[in-house]
């Protein structure tokens, strides 16, 4: 027995060396605002780590990219610029993004640098650079749809460069499923009806984010996020019950994916 | 018939000849119909290969290149006649004849090499391309050459030619003289290496591009300056020319930078680099230079950032292409399309002033904007109500909120009809939680019979 505790510790060990644990990583952690989540999430996400963000269908194309916006506002380094790489059919299908948009959520459009890749490869050759730059706050890839060179060995080389400069990394996924990555966490996110203004105005942004995934074991869950400009803070909506529903995550698509992160 | 070749004359084929006739003369004769856009091409990239010798090359349409070589020619062995030399070999060995001339000005060059006279003073006067009248005048006059009109006072020919003949004659004889005007703006610093021997690997050029970029940064560095656009020229042995230019956010004379930067646009190149027979010349120009001094680096490490970043910009830029780094800039415009403008990251950000929104406001405008708009179909109200349910994608939606409208009138001042379409934005959210930017085009009834809608931008 003591004999297998040790192999079991030693083994530990070996684990650890191989897939460092987030917090003992450089960069700590960030908090997203809202405190039910962030308890959730155990202290935050980490900062110099890949996270993936996939639209719940192509129409919430624009949730999720606010929600990725919203991650790098949170987390990225203010003082430095936010790297925006996408495909052009992303731009295409999606349209560009938009500067008083930006200022709109609280973002100073003067802190990005949009770049537009021709094809696929060429998207992750540039993001490949930008995430080994130090100097970049936060960074976006935006590949076109299944993407199917982003796999296993494409996105650990991201983590790991993420890891090594310190850069926060986000994959923006719209009309993707979710495959084998090695993304710190993977969330989907889905637009979600607004509080109404008054007469019934469509109110402030307002999403359903569900966390399919945590590398580190935290079990998945779904929370409705209204995001405060002003405060650059989520707040969670309480909608007619639990703000946060439990592990097992609403939508059967994901399921699968979900027993097979756990 | 425009021009015949060797043989052809050998058969005393040429001239004012018509084509019947030359045909009549020799029956096998073999002809071809004139390509003027053909010969300026050949015209220009043998002006191109011209680069090599000296920046001051100017065309001379139909057939002619004028080359300004002063303080060039003592790169050739035997100076003036050795760059000669190397020209009309170069020139033969494209199967080219080639007549050349060196004068001290460009008209009595061209002169010399269309007449083939030994100096400038044994051409005849019909050089000067006077009205037919006047060369017979001349004639009759007893004068035939252009030394015949050197002699004589250049008053009574100013007064019976006209002033532009006595110009052009002082022009011819050298005793005026005016620049040419070169086919590419002359660089303010050249560095070039040439080869005895040609090379062909691409490693090779790459290290002399480096050697010629230390060089460079030197001779920059002694001079306070640096550049913002390199061009590499690469001069095949054959006279071909392939040219690579590099750009960057900031001045520079980093000659690391620029190895990095040449590397990165060779492997980008969409066709690779055709080495033929070997490059004999590699020339490394900066077109414009302007003042660099030496940066202080700041304590807490701002300006290392900054330069990383301006590093990462210049390399993207260099293998994507300077569109595809965009900055956004705001416009100043209340037309939605036109209130966020994008410039290449590369070029010098200008002030921005974003309108920024009231507290408290939901988002007024979408973070994804169609240009151009997206047409759907639309159910609403006439006139003016709102959108009930609309179909974009081939995907109904159904509107739960609205709020609008929103009026914007099209920039009637700007235009010269003085009218446009006016534009009825809203802002919906559908039952599902999505929430859209729609438009209708046009006022109902009075702007248009049956106005179309657009999508025109996504919120979260």
């Amino acid at each position: 027995m003591i004999r297998l505790t040790h192999s079991l510790s030693a083994l530990r060990q070996r684990v650890a060396l191989i897939n460092p644990a987030p917090a003992a990583k450089a960069g700590g952690m960030f908090l997203l605002g809202d405190d039910m989540v962030d308890a959730r999430l155990g202290g935050g996400l980490g900062r110099a780590a890949l996270h993936e963000i996939f639209a719940g269908q192509e129409e919430d194309a624009g949730a999720a990219a606010v929600f990725a916006l919203i991650l790098a506002l949170r987390g990225g380094n203010a003082t430095k610029p936010i790297l925006w790489v996408r495909d052009d059919r992303v731009e295409r299908s999606v349209g560009q993004i938009y500067g008083p948009g930006l200022v709109e959520l609280g973002a100073d459009p003067d802190r990005f640098v949009m770049v537009t890749a021709p094809d696929e490869l060429a998207t992750l050759r540039a993001a490949g650079d930008s995430v080994k730059c130090g100097a970049v706050g936060a960074l976006v890839i935006e590949p076109y749809g299944k993407a199917r060179t982003l796999d296993l060995t494409a996105t650990r080389r991201l983590a790991l460069a993420a890891a090594s400069s310190g850069v926060l990394t986000l994959l923006l996924r719209v009309g993707a499923e979710p495959s084998a990555s090695a993304a710190q966490t993977r969330w989907s996110v889905c637009a979600a009806s607004s509080e109404p203004l008054a007469a019934n105005a469509p109110g402030i942004v307002t999403l359903n984010v569900n966390l399919l995934r945590h590398r580190s074991g935290v079990a998945g869950f779904e929370a409705c996020l209204e995001w405060n400009r002003d405060q650059q803070i989520c707040v969670s909506q309480t909608r007619g019950g639990a703000a946060l529903s439990g592990g097992i995550p609403s939508s059967a698509f994901f399921g699968t994916d979900q027993a097979k992160a756990a | 018939m425009v021009a015949v070749d060797h043989r052809a004359q050998a058969f005393g084929i040429g001239g004012d000849m018509t084509f019947a006739d030359a045909r009549a003369r020799v029956p096998e004769l073999a002809a071809f119909p004139h390509d003027e856009r053909a010969d300026a091409t050949l015209l220009d990239w043998l002006a191109e290969g011209c680069d090599r010798y000296t920046p001051m090359v100017a065309l001379e349409p139909p057939y002619g290149i004028i080359l300004d070589i002063t303080g060039c020619a003592h790169l050739f062995a035997k100076g003036e006649t050795g760059l000669q030399n190397d020209l009309v070999d170069r020139l033969a060995r494209h199967g080219l004849t080639s007549r050349t001339a060196i004068a001290s000005t460009a008209d009595a060059a061209l002169a010399l090499a269309q007449y083939g006279a030994e100096g400038v003073r044994d051409l005849p006067v019909t050089v000067m391309r006077l009205p037919h009248d006047a060369h017979s005048a001349l004639r009759r006059a007893g004068l035939y050459t252009l030394g015949d009109l050197a002699d004589r006072p250049s008053a009574p020919l100013a007064a019976r030619f006209g002033e532009k003949a006595t110009a052009l004659l002082a022009r011819l004889l050298g005793k005026e003289d005016i620049r040419i005007t070169p086919r590419r703006v002359p660089p303010a610093l050249v560095v070039d290496q040439h080869f005895a021997e040609p090379i062909a690997r691409e490693e090779d050029v790459l290290n002399t591009l480096d050697s010629l970029a230390a060089d460079m940064a030197v001779q920059l560095s002694e001079r306070g300056a640096g550049g913002r656009r390199f061009e590499a020229s690469l001069f095949r042995s054959d006279g071909h020319v392939a040219r690579l230019f590099i750009e960057t956010s900031a001045p520079t004379r980093d000659a690391p930078l620029l190895n990095r930067l040449f590397r990165e646009r060779i492997s980008s190149l969409s066709d690779p680099l055709d080495p033929g027979f070997g490059y004999d010349l590699v020339r490394l120009a900066v077109p414009v230079i302007g003042p660099l001094t030496l940066q202080q680096l700041q304590l807490e490490g701002g300006s290392v950032a900054e330069a990383e970043i301006a590093a990462l910009i210049d390399r993207l830029a260099v293998r994507l292409g300077r569109h595809r780094l965009r900055r956004l800039s705001a416009g100043d415009s209340h037309i939605p399309e036109q209130a966020s403008l994008s410039f290449p990251a590369v070029e010098a950000a200008p002030p921005n002033h974003w309108p920024q929104p009231e507290t408290g406001e939901p988002a007024l405008r979408p973070l994804y904007l169609f240009d151009p708009p997206q047409r759907i179909i639309v159910m609403a109200e006439v006139p003016d109500g709102p959108p009930r349910q609309f179909r974009w994608r081939r995907a109904m939606h159904d509107v739960s909120r609205f709020e609008g409208p929103e009026r914007i009138a099209a920039e009637w001042w700007k235009r010269r009809n003085m009218r446009g379409l006016t534009r009825d934005y809203f802002r919906v959210e559908d039952v599902r939680g999505r929430r859209f930017w729609l438009f209708r085009h046009g006022l109902y009834g009075s702007e248009q019979v049956n106005p179309d809608w657009y999508l025109h931008g996504l919120f979260a």
